[in-house]
């Protein structure tokens, strides 16, 4: 078996603060290959930016402590020297924001600051990397891109400033690209150029992507493995299809079903998951989605509050692992979750 | 129930608030009551008529002399109708004026033209004296629950300085009131003296739903409600806010960016681009057989986790660039510089907003379901112009194309091209 190009073992990211640890990822492991896009979902609090913020060495000089292993095609990020990394980072692994606007520095052009990004990695002159930077800008679709090199951010709209954010992320052809929540902030049909566009790119650039989001929708059109994360812990894991298909984790179904759907049935009701999301400083016992989870009853004794459930694979897989106590997800999946949020599909059947 | 929002017409001021209703509110906040469809109620009148409806930000010049260089139209002619205890979608990207008319609406601006008629009496330029009464009426939920509440103040004085400003209740009855307001939004009504920070985000839009409650409004204008919270505190506060809708008669207008969540409260849809509203229409119609290629465009844009898991992926229909700047809309159709369909008279003509059915109401040229867009404008006969939108000298444009809010019982049929009648 050959080695995946990044594989995440065992990451660990805790936070030492006066009040106790706080373990932002416990335990998290995962792998992908080139030209593959696995999709991190998750709520806030849940450890996806931090995990990803730790693949690109952002914790070091941290008060926060990262254990486990980081394996980048066989070179473990998290033993490296900081020179190493800085020479990764940015070159091998990048990363696009959230926010293109806090993202990008207000007194510089969007051109200086995109070509300060080659510049650190390549040893060229300002107009050879002023001129590559136009030619990422022509490639990511900014319109006359040797005139508005000289613009600085105000100047561009969120979806063109989104799309400098992914030039200035892909100038230097990196080979794994984290994109932390990349359409966000923006409209659905900005939304859409932008994710037509990572995926043309990916293709062109055959890079890793790494897509952090809370929008299944986005996963759903994007990825092709996903991981679930819930309060620092994968709760599922496996290919994108086999997850939206068959999910075997009642946090999956939860948010599932509590999206309304642009095509589906007004009459059908959203069934939010109740409760909020854990304090990471005092997680709950046992399964950490135990306190909100409505099938706790189906699991015999008190095994939902006391043990902490494995990452074991589901029914319907191997490669779909899932944590979780229920014996037959499957079943309820079809008889309870599907015919509330798919009543159309189950009529069919 | 009944004596728990005292009277229809807003409470008397000295009238003590049902103090003994609290046993049936624990059983409204209770967690599995129903959440029926938000049904449309098509009969009843209009608490909120607005027409024609604009608003024009100044632009300065820099420099000592600050003088105004242009407009930014960021509502250019809107009109809509809200029914009593209904509610109306707004829907549109950022910079469409969405927000804005919600202002307007809330009379948070002083609108530059148009009317604005509620429940009945014309609220459009009415002092500032005569707007506190209207205040009551009319409240307010803000997007951001971080922003929204104030951190130095406790909860209890939030939602209840609503009650002390408009001296509803006299002051040693205003805890209890605030309590009573906690319960309804399903927080513990012991949390009268925390601060917002004590409270996660689900939390304190929950507050601020509260507080809009307090006053007992008629009318509530929903600006991007639930867009800052987690999905899975969504459903709970869209639910929250259908479960008051159904139970207190609250007509709604609901402002959003996201088609579900909008399609999933409001039985009624406007979308907005730039300024105008390009399609009206009910849900079903909207969603299913959208008129406008904006609207089209923005419907097949969604990214669909539930049709994603069936494994059928919609094609995408790419809309080119960005939106123009609203200072200097483009001429005639504002969206012709983006839309596949634009021809000669798209520059030339705007289009009306036109109803093509029951409850439809669209505004272009080449109105039809998508890939039936006709090739030659059906407005032109209309509009008395030819095909390309030359005036028309021969031709008696249609007089009846105003303006105006809700619909009316003759329609364009697009297949005849005739006027039609239910």
């Amino acid at each position: 078996m050959t080695t995946p190009f990044l594989s995440v073992r065992d990451l660990k990211v805790h936070f030492p603060t006066p009040d106790g640890v706080v373990k932002a990822t416990d335990g998290l492991s995962f792998t992908l290959e080139k030209g593959k896009t696995i999709g991190i979902v998750g709520e806030s609090g849940s450890g996806k930016s931090v995990s990803s913020s730790a693949i690109l060495g952002l914790h070091r000089h941290t008060n926060a402590i990262v254990s486990g292993e980081i394996l980048l095609d066989g070179v473990d990020l998290l033993k490296i020297s900081d020179e190493d990394m800085r020479r990764k980072r940015g070159a091998d692994v990048a990363m696009i924001f959230q926010d293109p606007l806090s993202a990008m520095h207000p007194y510089y052009t969007v051109g200086s600051q995109i070509s300060e990004a080659y510049r650190v990695h390549h040893d060229v002159s300002r107009k050879k990397a002023k001129a590559r930077a136009v030619e990422m800008l022509d490639r990511v679709g900014i319109p006359q891109p040797d005139h508005r090199v000289d613009d600085y951010p105000h100047q561009f709209s969120g979806g063109m400033r989104q799309r400098a954010m992914i030039a200035m992320a892909l100038i230097n052809n990196p080979s794994l690209l984290i994109a932390d929540e990349p359409t966000t902030a923006l409209d659905v049909t900005v939304q859409a150029q932008i994710l037509d566009l990572l995926q043309d790119l990916q293709r062109d650039f055959d890079a890793a992507v790494i897509m952090i989001t809370h929008d299944l929708g986005v996963i759903a059109e994007m990825a092709d493995d996903v991981l679930v994360m819930y309060a620092g812990r994968a709760v599922e894991y496996g290919a994108g299809k086999e997850i939206l298909t068959h999910p075997e984790m009642p946090y999956t179904w939860g948010l599932l079903s509590s999206v309304p759907d642009v095509a589906g049935d007004t009459s059908a009701k959203l069934i939010p998951i109740p409760g909020n999301p854990p304090s990471l400083l005092t997680p709950p016992s046992g399964c950490a989605f135990h306190p909100r989870c409505t099938h706790m009853d189906k699991v015999p004794g008190d095994l939902c509050t006391t043990v902490l459930p494995d990452l074991v694979p589901g029914v319907h897989s191997e490669t779909h692992l899932k944590r979780c106590h229920l014996a037959n997800p499957d079943a309820i999946y079809e008889q309870e979750i599907l015919p509330e949020i798919l009543p159309e599909l189950v009529e069919e059947r | 129930m009944s004596n728990f929002w005292p009277g229809d017409a807003g409470m008397p001021s000295e009238e003590p608030v049902g103090e003994d209703a609290t046993d049936e509110v624990t059983e409204f906040s209770e967690p599995e009551s129903a959440h029926p469809a938000s049904v449309a109620n098509w009969g009843a009148k209009p608490i909120l008529d607005v027409r024609d409806l604009k608003m024009y930000f100044p632009v300065k010049s820099s420099g000592v002399i600050r003088r105004t260089i242009g407009h930014v139209q960021a509502v250019d002619g809107v009109s809509f109708q809200v029914p009593a205890g209904g509610s109306l979608g707004l829907v549109g990207e950022s910079g469409c004026g969405k927000s804005t008319t919600g202002r307007l609406v809330t009379r948070l601006y002083e609108p530059t033209g148009g009317s604005i008629e509620f429940d009945g009496r014309d609220i459009t330029t009415i002092s500032p004296r005569s707007l506190k009464p209207l205040r009551r009426e009319i409240q307010m939920i803000f997007q951001d629950p971080y922003t929204s509440l104030n951190p130095r103040h406790s909860v209890g004085s939030i939602i209840g300085a609503p009650l002390a400003i408009h001296r509803v209740v006299p002051k040693d009855k205003i805890l209890p009131r605030v309590q009573e307001l906690l319960e309804i939004v399903g927080l513990n009504p012991e949390h009268y003296n925390r601060y917002p920070h004590e409270f996660s985000g689900g939390q304190r839009q929950r507050i601020g739903i509260a507080r809009a409650l307090t006053l007992q409004p008629k009318l509530l204008v929903a600006d991007e409600p639930v867009s800052a919270l987690d999905v899975s505190i969504q459903a709970q506060v869209i639910n929250l806010l259908q479960d008051l809708q159904r139970e207190f008669g609250i007509a709604f207008l609901f402002i959003a960016h996201d088609l579900a969540v909008v399609r999933h409260f409001c039985p009624e849809v406007a979308v907005m681009y730039l300024g105008k509203i390009v399609e009206i229409a009910d849900r079903e119609t909207l969603y299913n057989r959208p008129n406008h290629p904006y609207t089209q465009a923005l419907l097949s844009a969604v990214p669909n986790v539930k049709q994603a898991a069936i494994g059928g992926r919609r094609e995408r229909i790419q809309l080119e660039g960005d939106v123009p700047s609203p200072i200097n809309p483009p001429s005639g159709c504002r969206f012709r510089t983006r839309c596949s369909l634009a021809q000669e008279i798209c520059a030339r003509v705007e289009p009306p907003l036109l109803q093509i059915g029951k409850r439809h109401k669209v505004a272009c040229h080449f109105a039809g379901e998508l890939g039936h867009h006709p090739d030659r404008p059906i407005t032109a006969s209309l509009l008395g112009v030819d095909d390309t939108g030359t005036p028309d000298p021969g031709a008696t444009p249609a007089t009846d194309l105003g303006n105006e809010p809700g619909y009316s019982d003759t329609w364009f049929d697009l297949e005849r091209k005739t006027m039609a009648r239910a």
